[in-house]
């Protein structure tokens, strides 16, 4: 069984995920999603009706913080991670919507 | 006949709470910090870090839920939402799709037609995002993460409001509410509350829902209801022209009075959402909810009552004092303090009310001490000052909180109960206005108010009319 996945899909999940491809990457691309949906075909065969879909690996829940403030003022060691900064804050190109 | 239409309306409110820290990480979450000085490599999205949840955020939205009628979700989670926007690092929101942590619930309104029920679709929590600078002259934007990871709670109505009125009504009682609950300021201009409006127009009649649009940017409830009746002929401008409505999201500007499309549903974003892996899910016991409904505190409708019967004033009193959850606590303290609640509840909705319109605020921005009121009521009652007096000194006091014992001393406010010079002065009034003494005599009575003008005027204003009257009268009998 082969899942066929179109030239549109393949051109809109690169738009959504911001990436330009080439027509050799988007036919990767395209035959790699193929193959993880007929795998997801595989996993569908079994009968999971009535069991819970699992989020999490681990039987752990209720993990919270105290409303206590801990972090001081990290500006310095933040900013240092800014490909570009100005009054002390991140510069970016120009974004409007 | 022209065709009678219906406006329908939904709304998503966003609060947000007031807690101390924000919602995954130890940064304070405090208005107004220098750029990037409340920032942490966890609300910046660096690879690696670990978001915690604040179980505060999470006690503060069971609170609001509950208040809305809704149900707790018992087993919630967390979800990512994608974009890309350099208003958020990560490039995905943490907010709740599936299990949001309450649903179904329901406000009750009052309007002209009456009072009727906006269903609460659902709310969940997720986090606020930073604040972009456009820079005017450059191609550049500047980020501020201060903002980012701020706790939010987002209430989703039905489309249950039919007109502005339903609005507003809705969204002043959904503030009161979550100002009582402490969980929020909701201060619409600076942005603790915002509200997305999704309306749509359809015949009278229809059951049928005619396509909608959203529209953002609105600060005030003043910009909310204009935004509502341009939508709404917009609308039905383009019905009665046989063009479609396009489902799309609409920026208002208030200074034009007119909205823009922002993005229609074409290229209307897919947030590919998926279960946040790094945050548990969050389990709430019976226990848990029972414990968060004991420590809810008295909402607006039993203050009310209570306030009725313990200070005993007049439910026009009660009513316009409870409508701030600010203007009630003010009430309380000062009415214990000098024990006088009615003299209290007058200066509140008499003076305190003026000046907040005059100056365009809202009771939140009240900064005076309950303590300085109750000293004011108190000097008042003794006679200490008279009442235009009284006034002027509640001016400072509003202003800068001003102590008004120390006020009046400093300045020499009191009122001279000497009757000997206040004899003198009147004497001197008398002397000098022989014309109006006159008049009074041959029976005008108003030309007595003009003599006792001129004696407080002569006294600075610092004399009590009530006495200056009744001695005169004396004087010229």
């Amino acid at each position: 069984m082969c899942k066929k996945v179109s030239e549109e899909t393949i051109e809109y999940v690169g738009i959504l995920a911001k990436l330009e491809l080439s027509e050799a990457e988007k036919e990767t691309a395209r035959e790699d999603m193929e193959k993880m949906l007929d795998y997801i075909d595989t996993l569908n065969e079994l009968d999971t009706s009535g069991i819970e879909p699992m989020s999490h690996v681990f039987p752990v829940n209720n993990v919270f913080r105290e409303d206590v403030v801990t972090n001081g003022d990290s500006k310095e060691e933040i900013l240092a991670n800014a490909p570009k900064r100005k009054n002390d804050s991140f510069e970016v190109p120009k974004t409007i919507v | 006949m022209a065709k009678q239409y219906e406006t329908v309306i939904g709304l998503e409110v966003h609060v947000e709470l007031a807690t101390k820290t924000k919602i995954f990480c130890g940064c304070s979450t405090e208005f107004g910090g220098a750029p990037n000085t409340h920032t942490c490599p966890v609300c910046t999205g660096m690879p690696g870090s670990l978001p915690v949840l604040n179980k505060q955020v999470v006690e503060y939205a069971m609170a609001i839920g509950l208040a809305a009628n809704c149900e707790i979700t018992k087993i919630c989670k967390f979800d990512r939402k994608n974009y890309f926007y350099p208003d958020n690092p990560q490039n995905y929101q943490i907010s709740q799709l599936y299990l949001p942590i309450a649903r179904n619930g329901y406000i009750e309104i009052e309007s002209s037609t009456g009072r009727k029920k906006v269903r609460i679709h659902e709310m969940h929590m997720e986090e606020d995002a930073g604040k972009l600078v456009h820079d005017e002259w450059d191609d550049t934007s500047l980020v501020d993460y201060n903002r980012s990871g701020v706790p939010l709670v987002e209430i989703v109505s039905e489309p249950d409001m039919r007109s502005a009125e339903d609005v507003i009504s809705y969204l002043e009682k959904l503030r009161m509410m979550i100002q009582y609950l402490g969980a929020s300021d909701c201060k619409l201009q600076e942005g603790s509350m915002r509200a997305d409006v999704n309306l749509s127009v359809r015949e009278a009649g229809s059951e049928e829902l005619g396509t909608r649009t959203e529209m953002k940017n609105l600060n005030s409830f003043k910009a909310i209801a204009r935004a509502i009746e341009a939508e709404r002929e917009r609308q039905i401008e383009l019905l009665e022209a046989g063009k479609p409505v396009i489902q799309e999201t609409r920026r208002w500007d208030d200074n034009k009075e007119h909205s823009y499309a922002m993005r229609s549903k074409e290229d209307a974003k897919d947030y590919r959402y998926f279960p946040e892996p790094d945050l548990v899910p969050i389990v709430i016991s019976d226990v848990w909810i029972a414990d968060i409904k004991a420590r809810q505190p008295e909402l607006r409708s039993e203050k009310l009552e209570r306030y009725k019967k313990e200070f005993d004033i007049p439910q026009y009193d009660a009513e316009i004092i409870t409508e701030s959850k600010k203007m009630a606590d003010i009430f309380e303290a000062a009415a214990s303090v000098c024990g006088k609640p009615k003299k209290v509840s007058n200066w509140l909705m008499v003076e305190t009310l003026r000046l907040l319109k005059e100056n365009s605020m809202e009771p939140e921005d009240i900064r005076f001490s309950p303590e300085n009121l109750a000293k004011l009521v108190n000097l008042t009652e003794a006679g200490t000052i008279n009442s235009s007096v009284a006034k002027e000194v509640f001016e400072k006091i509003f202003a800068e909180n001003i102590d008004p014992e120390t006020y009046v001393e400093k300045n020499g406010l009191k009122t001279i109960n000497d009757e000997g010079a206040l004899k003198t002065v009147i004497d001197k009034v008398v002397k000098d206005n022989p014309k109006s003494v006159e008049d009074y005599k041959s029976g005008k009575e108003k030309a007595i108010g003009y003599l006792v003008g001129q004696s407080m005027k002569a006294m600075k204003g610092k004399a009590d009319p009530g006495l200056v009257n009744k001695m005169l009268r004396e004087i010229l009998a």
